[in-house]
């Protein structure tokens, strides 16, 4: 198990698969929060389903449509359990923030040096600690 | 390692934070504290006027939301417009068909909410071309891309492009992060594009705004740039153009424009004294790969004609009323023109919605023909003026679509197949 610390953008703990998205994604238009899949149709990853897992991307992008739509899959429950970035990402704090005020449900958003960011893809599960450690585990 | 640096707070934001204006002012300044931690900045800076996205329906969440405010005592600081929705209040006739029913009636209800909130019902895109604008160097809260990028450039306000819920928690609380565009150090120019290789009959024409603010978004990303060579002439309609085309192919959220913008009266004051990151020549070969790019079918026949992304205006308006007259649209070709309500209503005045309605056309408020279920039935060639209807068009509906000027469009509508206006291509042959 390796250890690394974050930022915290909002703090919880959680813990799931980790899926690392290769680029940035747009939750409005690009992903569906009525089912968790992503679909944008440029996007490497189109298809998969984010539901229940730690998600990995570098930011969110384009549409200021973004904290709605989190905030939309966070209430369904099709959500990720928790967000790591590699920049800091208005746009999802606005989102889960938002999500715990109305629903009571915490999705956590930290962030992680670039480099450390690069190694998560050699990981296949997270848990986050509410003090910004991310404990990564191999298969 | 926590996110926290200080940001200083005066006694209101304190007590907003603390909950004594209730559980919704709360929110509101909490949002507005963990978008300015996020950001790093140091302070929240007042702002006189914001237009709302949030109001504009994808998700139970969105409805939630506004609920939540109006009954935990939200209560708006500033003058706040709403932004178009995806469904008109106006014409519920729209949005007949059944599968579009509980989508365009939770749509209604939520902009409803917002009515509630204390908004006023601008319901469009384009809230610029109403009276009692933002002036120079005012701070302001703005969410939609277009009008985000015309704030900053064309009016210099100052805008950070705002996410949904957070342009609401700005305009509640009257403030927003110290940060960005809000900042001088932001609004600096970055790149430089050059344009004195383009005809200048070419810079008279409205189609060659939307090209060159296209090509510009693409390599621009999320800089700012700075265009040298337009002349001081160009037209609202024509940097509303700019705006929307910078912001939809890349993420522009302020350009300048040399001698034409009120930032950039010399490179000087645009690049505030630095040199620019990069030159880049535009050339007469970039506004062909732009145009053929926004033009994703084969000319022929068409389905429909879209006018009026962003929000048509007046003056445009008076363009189209020649070229129409008389004149009928083909049968079973639908010609939309999407407007505000407001502009509308100074059209009709005229007497041009009557005339366009004798001659076929519908003109569509409170929403763009983008989102109208009656777009989403239609699978066949669309043709449209705007380089933002033409980049989001085939991925989000299918459509095919085929770009070209006001002129091409109107002969397009009347004939029932795409129409491609030789004197204004012949300057741009390679």
């Amino acid at each position: 198990m390796t250890t690394v610390t974050a930022q915290v953008l909002l703090p919880g703990s959680a813990k799931g698969r980790l899926l690392v998205l290769e680029e940035a994604l747009s939750f409005w238009g690009g992903f569906d929060p009525a089912t968790g899949d992503i679909l944008d149709v440029h996007h490497p990853q189109a298809g998969q389903n984010v539901k229940e897992t730690v998600l990995a991307l570098p930011e969110t992008r384009g549409s200021g449509g973004t904290p709605a739509s989190i905030a939309e899959a966070i209430r369904i429950g099709t959500a990720p359990v928790a967000f790591i970035t590699a920049k800091p990402d208005i746009n999802l704090v606005t989102g889960c923030r938002t999500a715990f005020a109305l629903y009571g449900r915490t999705c956590p958003v930290y962030v992680l040096m670039p480099d450390d960011f690069a190694m998560l893809d050699s990981f296949a599960a997270a848990t986050l600690r509410d003090d910004g450690r991310i404990e990564l585990s191999s298969p | 390692m926590t996110a926290s640096h200080t940001i200083e707070l005066d006694d209101r934001d304190r007590a907003l934070a603390s909950g004594e204006a209730g559980k919704a002012m709360q929110l509101a300044m909490d949002l507005v504290v963990t978008a300015a931690r996020v950001l790093r900045a140091k302070a929240l800076i007042p702002v006189t006027f914001a237009h709302i996205d949030a109001c504009f329906y994808n998700g139970q969440a969105h409805i939630d939301f506004a609920r939540y405010l109006l009954d935990h005592g939200a209560k708006l600081a500033v003058p706040a417009w709403t932004n178009n929705g995806p469904v008109s209040l106006e014409q519920p006739g729209i949005h007949d068909d059944h599968e579009a029913a509980e989508f365009a009636a939770n749509a209604r209800q939520l902009m409803r909410l917002y009515i509630e909130l204390g908004c006023r019902p601008v319901w469009t895109c384009a809230p610029y071309q109403l009276p009692d604008q933002p002036c120079l160097g005012d701070h302001i809260v703005a969410g939609e891309s277009n009008a985000v990028a015309y704030y900053n450039s064309v009016l210099g306000a100052r805008t950070n492009k705002y996410g949904d819920f957070l342009d609401v928690a700005c305009a509640l609380t009257g403030k927003a992060p110290l940060a960005g565009l809000h900042t001088d150090e932001g609004r600096r120019g970055k790149l430089l594009f050059r344009t004195d290789s383009i005809p200048d009959r070419f810079k008279s024409e409205a189609i060659f705004y939307h090209l060159l603010g296209f090509h510009i978004g693409r390599v621009a990303g999320s800089r700012v740039p700075v265009i040298d060579g337009l002349p001081a002439t160009v037209s609202l309609d024509d940097q509303k153009a700019v705006s929307a085309a910078v912001a939809a192919a890349g993420g522009v959220t302020l350009w300048h424009g040399i001698g034409l913008t009120p930032e950039a009266p010399d490179m000087e004051t645009a690049f505030g004294g630095i040199e620019p990151e990069e030159v880049v020549p535009v050339s007469v070969a970039d506004l062909i790969a732009a145009r053929d790019e926004l033009s994703s079918g084969r000319d022929g026949p068409v389905e429909m004609v879209a006018l009026g992304t962003p929000h048509f205006s007046y003056t445009e308006f008076a363009a189209l009323m020649p070229l129409l007259a008389g004149r009928r649209v083909k049968e079973n070709v639908k010609l939309y023109i999407s407007t505000s309500r407001f502009v509308r209503d100074l059209a009709a005045q005229q007497g041009w919605i009557a005339e366009l309605e004798r001659a076929g056309a519908t003109v569509i408020t409170d929403t763009c023909t983008y989102f109208s279920p009656a777009v989403r039935g239609c699978k066949g060639r669309v043709m449209t003026n705007a380089a933002k209807w033409a980049y989001y068009a085939p991925g989000m509906l299918g459509v095919e679509c085929c770009f070209g000027s006001l002129n091409e469009c109107a002969e397009t509508a009347v004939n029932g197949s795409v129409w491609r206006d030789p004197a204004l291509w012949k300057d741009l042959a390679a």
